[in-house]
């Protein structure tokens, strides 16, 4: 019953079929997506001998090459599924065997004989994977909800992660949102036997070892290549597999191999707005008729934003500081009315091709910093970030002055990161004063940077910065809030083929000037794909992803967004100041201004509201009677 | 007048930056960027403040820290933004 009640908390990301193990002291549930093995793939699955028993949630991409090493050293399969693969797998390796898996997975596997626990996480943190110990038992799961659904495991608010959140957009793994309630960090595995667990670091993006004497020529070439086979293996489905398409390089070339690979035809997926600050639909469109998919859109505008915004914080199970996720929401609501299952995505090449301003923009600084009176070099800030039209009246001095050319000290090795900490941390501000009384002088960015590896001081600039955004902000936000848990909400599975980690490793081993040369991003990746997409596409500059933020719930505030800033509201849930957070509600109402801070600050106190409202006013009871071990 | 103007600077401060805490405001010599009390959005609405509540105009190439960076800078702008308006219009 127990197993039933967890299972159902989180029915939307398997809703084809749903199964239960349950041993001596141990039991697992199930609920499947079907997209490979559709008639012979169910879960939890055992071993032929019965001692293994699996559950296993996303796709192992390589199964195929897996599955005939295997069957070339005597394993003998019953079923077409790669679930079976990773069975075998460990029967042969034991724990080591993560290391082969090529794919996006969170798994456990019961081994009924030596009553031991085995759960691994992907290498980027794509799948989910949630655990936290009650009453000497051991729970674990997809989504947090699911734990919830035991008697006694209660929501209550972590304040270091709200600090975390309100600093850099996401909590540290293993920490989260709930307190006590831990994730299992990417690229980790865990062993949970004699009621104990131990965890372990099994792989990392490492930019030790660059490859100085390998020409640029035979870099083009391995980056094409690798892309290629990564899309190629990310389109092993027994459904069809769809693409997003955002209008932008990345997704235009995933989508691009995918139509070559998939003569059948492809869907392609995007959001319009009717903001063309926000909008892409020209590129979309242009590139869709290019590859002749069959292209599906949905519009999303404040009113949506504003309509889904309490289903986006139910399934992201953290406050958030951007609207981001609200219109991914919807469009994987989009892909699964089309009756498909599974879609690939460009996230990750962003992170490890270096396309985020991020990475220019710590140029510019250290570019400054060099010569810090200059009126001239702050200039170049304007011209990264065309979008923001803040920076327009802005002078030179200013604009040093704001991204802290004076200030920051470029030993930190959060230099990259800095101005953002700062600006994201401003929001903090709000926070009441029995939070901050309970934060004392706890710093998230001290914490994060005492996580490092060792070797991080001798990289790069360009790779420190690209370690923290691949480490930190992809799997906490990025493949997160705005990816899984968005896209399985409506049952829909991401695949992400820049996320290939033999195309990570790669692109880790390129000096930084060819990923990045000078201000222009994605160097290397738009010279190895040059003839793939129309060069009006290839060769835009990269507009962030970004949706309308505080104004898409003040315009015509919902009643839920009203009572989240209502003064007996803010004081029940006791996170936040009730007089600033009430001069913030109507400051963003009347004002023309509203900036970076006070943008995130309303997202930040209108999700953690509902956050509030949703888990830890549902989620507080007393009934224990169904206490089970799992 | 300076007196005024440095109370009006400061009140608006605390009512649009700080949200009304008054034991947040720095002192009179002290950044407002350095102490993340404004960003490049809230530089403009200092602008607009300045230029509605004292009836100054503010040219772009005046929006640089030594006018606007530390709430005595503030004052000694607008007070000699109000003195020289004072004097050209008698």
């Amino acid at each position: 019953m127990l197993l039933t009640a967890m299972s159902a908390a989180i029915a939307h990301r398997g809703p084809d079929e749903a199964g239960i193990h349950i041993a001596d002291r141990a039991g697992m549930a199930h609920c499947r997506l079907a997209i490979i093995g559709l008639a012979d793939g169910q879960q939890p699955m055992a071993s032929a001998d019965g001692r293994l028993h699996i559950t296993y949630n996303g796709e192992i991409f390589n199964y195929l090459e897996l599955r005939q090493d295997l069957e070339s050293r005597g394993h003998h399969f019953r079923t077409k599924s790669d679930t079976e693969v990773v069975l075998h797998l460990y029967s042969d390796l034991g724990p080591a065997c993560v290391e082969k898996l090529n794919g996006d997975f969170a798994f456990a596997i019961h081994d009924t004989q030596n009553e031991r626990l085995f759960l691994a996480r992907d290498r980027f943190g794509v799948r989910p994977l949630f655990y936290t110990w009650h009453r000497g038992c051991f729970y674990f799961a997809s989504e947090i909800k699911a734990l919830l659904a035991v008697p006694g495991i209660e929501a209550h608010l972590d304040p270091l992660a709200l600090d975390q959140i309100f600093t850099l957009w996401a909590p540290i793994p293993p920490r989260t949102a709930f307190e006590g309630i831990c994730e299992l960090p990417p690229a980790h595995r865990m062993i949970v036997d004699n009621g104990a667990a131990r965890i372990q670091r099994y792989w990392d993006l490492d930019f030790s070892d660059i490859h100085h004497d390998r020409s640029e020529d035979r870099m083009r070439e391995e980056t094409r290549a690798l892309l290629e086979d990564a899309t190629r293996i990310r389109l092993r489905a027994d459904v069809q597999v769809g693409t997003y398409l955002s209008g932008g390089l990345d997704s235009s070339l995933i989508a691009a191999l995918a139509k070559r690979m998939a003569p059948a035809g492809l869907s392609s997926f995007a959001v319009t707005f009717s903001d063309p600050a926000f909008d892409e639909s020209g590129f979309q469109n242009e590139m869709a008729d290019v590859l002749g998919t069959a292209h599906h859109t949905v519009d999303c505008n404040t009113d949506e934003i504003a309509s889904v915004f309490p289903q986006v914080i139910r399934h992201a199970e953290l406050p958030i500081l951007r609207t981001g996720p609200a219109p991914l929401y919807r469009l994987s609501s989009l892909v699964r009315s089309k009756g498909i299952k599974a879609v690939l995505s460009g996230e990750g090449a962003d992170e490890i091709f270096a396309g985020y301003d991020i990475f220019k923009e710590a140029r510019i600084r250290r570019f400054c910093a060099r010569q810090s009176g200059s009126q001239l070099r702050p200039h170049l800030f304007r011209r990264i970030y065309p979008y923001l039209a803040n920076l327009k009246r802005q002078t030179p001095d200013y604009l040093a002055a704001y991204f802290g050319i004076t200030t920051d000290c470029l030993d930190d090795p959060l230099y990259s990161h800095r101005p953002r900490l700062r600006s994201t941390a401003g929001t903090k501000l709000f926070f009441s004063e029995a939070i901050k009384k309970k934060l004392g002088d706890y710093s998230a960015a001290d914490e994060l940077a005492s996580t490092l590896p060792e070797a991080f001081r001798e990289w790069h600039p360009l790779h420190q910065a690209q370690y923290l955004e691949t480490r930190f902000l992809l799997p906490g936000y990025i493949l997160s809030s705005q990816g899984d848990r968005m896209a399985m909400a409506n049952g829909i599975e991401t695949r992400f083929p820049f996320l290939d980690h033999r195309l990570v490793e790669h692109a880790a081993r390129v000096p930084a000037d060819i990923k990045l040369r000078g201000l222009r991003e994605k160097h290397l990746l738009r010279e190895a794909m040059r003839g793939t997409i129309p060069e009006r596409i290839a060769e835009r500059p990269k507009q962030p992803y970004r949706a309308p933020e505080a104004n898409a719930f003040t315009a015509k505030a919902p009643d839920y967004v009203k009572a989240a800033f209502e003064k007996t509201a803010l004081e029940e849930t006791g996170v936040f100041d009730v007089e600033k957070s009430t001069r913030l509600f109507k400051k963003s109402r009347l004002s023309n201004f509203t900036g970076f801070r006070d943008n995130a600050a309303f997202v930040g106190i209108l999700s953690t509201q509902l956050w509030s409202q949703h888990f830890a006013r549902q989620f507080r009871r007393t009934d224990e009677t169904l206490a089970v071990p799992v | 007048m300076p007196q005024q103007i440095n109370a009006d600077i400061r009140a608006f401060i605390v009512e649009n930056f700080l949200f009304g805490d008054e034991s947040e405001i720095p002192g009179d010599d002290a950044s407002l960027i350095e102490n993340d009390i404004v960003d490049s959005t809230g530089i403009l609405e200092m602008v607009s403040f300045l230029e509605e509540h004292f009836s100054v105009e503010v040219a772009d190439p005046e929006i640089v820290p030594e006018n606007f960076d530390t709430i005595a800078r503030l004052t000694a702008f607008v007070a000699g933004k109000s003195k020289a308006k004072a004097a050209a219009s008698t």
